[in-house]
């Protein structure tokens, strides 16, 4: 089996690319390019520079001692919280800017959730001396206040999205509405490895360079290439992709995806989309989503506002459709917990995303000699009012 | 023959106009098409609400948030229009995004609009590509035209694997933007009009997008088949209600 993209734009039934036509031009663009240009020695050799020397890479492999001896597993934890920016997605914003430079584009957009992806836009395009335009929902620019002035000052536009449930979905909307609007200077930089081919292959390919170091750092370790899971929380799903990527099609190596499942996956509060998702079509890909009964998207709920995404990437609607990867969803209660325990047993606060993927230990059972290597997507500076707000902290 | 076909071969201009479905109030959906009829348009596009309508400026977007909060729902439509034929006789056409579409079954929905007498669809977000693969064996079977868009960025070359592909007229988007946004049309309007004007396709073209009075409809018609009026009804509709309807449709085409 392949679980990679196909020709067509395609991971088994999902994908493709289903837009309006005011937006071909600049899809096909992208389309006819992106695997040329990022082929070029010349492109490789800035990219890996600037991941080496500005974002900060390799970001190391942490066998987390304390937190595995809770559990009797070997856990190891692979640090994209120490990436420049705090998390992973700035692999894929170095990636896409310099994608956008190719092209000639000199206007740059983005849509963002709880700013992280909105933070990694602005701060490449301040690198580039690009105009960079986020936006972001009116109901998250209140609550994250923090990232809207780092944004700010970078030199970032952010532009409140007022339409629909003003979140993720809405802004992602408003970028994909900007996009039609200015159709010839403009990149849209997505965030994870969801929208139209070639976006989530694009995305997945950025990020792919996760686990290509974790392959080496675990030979180094372990002296194998292969833990036997890989995990991940999974929003759209481009830091899953980037872990998963190198071992899709290796049957020895588990593939975990670790979703929200807010107050509960039937609590009517839920961001579950594997669970709660029927296949249709969102922001330009057929994939899962979480949809009333007469195709109308619905707002998912999670305490992560990075997870909150009421769809997921194609590549993980395979995973999940086609049993390769196993699926399993995560209390807010549970990951609130699992966040704090880190913080206690290891020194490290995690993104409240990245708690979700901690959390799984209680009700999946490993062997005791299992390797797990999971990816610690992001660190929790930018949640620190949620987690004080939570835990009575202050 | 199709509705469609045999309006277009009318020796006129053709006034179609768009609404959603369900607004202002549920119930309007068939006092909102009748009144149209009575005030003389030649074609009307139903508007199909979506919760994410992606190509779509603030006006539809709000028309279709309202009109989804009233309840409206694709078996709802159905319902509502289904003994139209027995008042309305020119040509109809749904419009909607897809995923609506994907949940009532393709085929369902397909055999639904030709029990009720709809003539064509209007689907933005299904592309050509997807279409001719999957869908257009269903389509045809009920004798549904597939209205494709056309940009001033299409390529020659993509406008004309569009015009093979279709066998009723050619959506023509007057400007790259969402609906209702542009103001008045301008040199890029022109040469465009002029460059597909030049290019002797199969099918007519009808002009969409900013078209809004007298004067777009003008510019637009003059090398089209005819125009489509979206944003600007749904704003008049708003504002004058249901009995404005005939002084809009004056207003455009006097
Ligand atoms: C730290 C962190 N992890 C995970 C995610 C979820 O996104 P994805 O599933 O694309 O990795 C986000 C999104 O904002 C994030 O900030």
């Amino acid at each position: 089996m392949n679980y990679n993209v196909n020709e067509k734009g395609y991971y088994g039934d999902f994908g493709g690319a289903y837009i309006p036509e005011m937006l071909y031009p600049n899809v096909e663009e992208l389309r006819q390019n992106y695997i040329k240009v990022m082929q070029e020695p010349e492109f490789q050799k800035e990219f890996n520079e600037l991941l080496k020397e500005y974002v900060g890479r390799p970001t190391p492999l942490y066998f987390a001692k304390r937190f595995s001896e809770k559990y009797g597993v070997k856990i190891y934890l692979k640090r994209e919280d120490l990436c420049h920016t705090g998390a992973h997605k700035v692999n894929n914003t170095i990636g896409q800017i310099l994608m956008a430079k190719r092209l000639g584009k000199t206007r740059i957009i983005a849509e963002t959730g709880a700013g992280q992806h909105g933070v990694a836009t602005a701060t490449v395009c301040a690198l580039m001396g690009l105009e960079c335009i986020v936006y972001m929902g009116a109901v998250d620019i209140k609550r994250q206040a923090p990232n809207v002035a780092r944004m700010k000052m970078l030199g970032a536009t952010v532009v409140s999205a007022e339409s629909g449930s003003k979140t993720l979905k809405d802004a992602t909307n408003e970028a994909i509405r900007d996009w039609i609007n200015n159709p010839t200077d403009t990149h849209y930089i997505i965030g994870s490895v969801v929208g139209p081919h070639p976006y989530p292959d694009m995305v997945a390919r950025f990020q792919s360079v996760i686990s290509a170091e974790v392959k080496k750092q675990l030979l180094e370790k372990e002296g194998r290439e292969n833990p036997d899971y890989v995990v991940a929380c999974v929003g759209g799903g481009s830091n899953a992709a980037g872990i998963y990527y190198h071992y899709l099609d290796n049957p020895e190596v588990g593939i975990i995806a670790v979703e929200a499942a807010g107050k509960g996956i039937h609590s009517g509060e839920s961001a579950a989309t594997s669970a709660l998702g029927k296949e249709g079509i969102i922001h330009g890909s057929k994939t899962l989503l979480m949809q009333t009964a007469d195709g109308q998207i619905t707002e998912p709920y999670s305490i992560s506002a990075g997870l909150d995404y009421p769809g997921v990437g194609p590549m993980h609607a395979n995973l999940f459709r086609s049993g390769r990867g196993e699926f399993i969803s995560v209390t807010d209660a549970d990951a609130m917990k699992a966040g704090l325990d880190l913080s206690k047993l290891e020194g490290i606060i995690p993104a409240i995303e990245t708690s979700h993927a901690l959390a799984i230990f209680n009700d999946r059972k490993f062997k005791k000699d299992d390797i797990i290597v999971i990816n610690l997507s992001g660190r929790g500076d930018k949640d620190l009012n949620t987690y004080i707000e939570y835990f009575d902290l202050a | 023959m199709n509705r469609i076909n045999k309006r277009l071969q009318e020796d006129k201009e053709l006034l179609s106009i768009y609404f959603t479905a369900g607004y202002p109030d549920l119930e309007d959906t068939v006092p909102v098409l009748e009144e149209l009829v009575k005030s003389g348009v030649d074609m009307i596009e139903i508007g199909l609400p979506f919760s994410d309508p992606l190509a779509d400026g603030p006006t539809i977007q709000q028309s279709s948030t309202a009109a989804l909060k009233n309840g409206m729902t694709t078996a709802k439509l159905f319902d509502q229009i289904k003994d139209i034929r027995k008042t309305v006789d020119i040509p109809l056409i749904v419009m909607g995004y897809f995923n609506p579409m994907l949940q009532y079954g393709v085929e369902a929905f397909c055999a639904k609009c030709a029990e009720i007498g709809i003539d064509g669809l209007i689907m933005p977000d299904l592309p050509l590509a997807e279409y001719q693969e999957h869908y257009q064996s269903i389509f045809e079977k009920y004798d549904l035209k597939m209205v494709f868009l056309i940009t001033p960025q299409t390529t020659d070359e993509r406008i004309r694997q569009i015009d093979d592909a279709t066998n009723s007229f050619i959506y023509m988007v007057s400007s790259a933007s969402t609906t209702g946004k542009t103001s008045g049309f301008g040199n890029v309007q022109t040469d465009y009009f002029k460059r597909i004007a030049a290019l002797s396709l199969k099918n007519p073209q009808i002009v969409g997008f900013g078209i809004k009075d007298e004067d777009t409809f003008k510019a637009a018609t003059a090398t089209a088949k005819g125009a489509i009026i979206g944003s600007a009804f749904i704003k008049s509709l708003t504002e004058n209600g249901i009995s404005g309807i005939a002084d809009f449709i004056k207003s455009i085409r006097p």
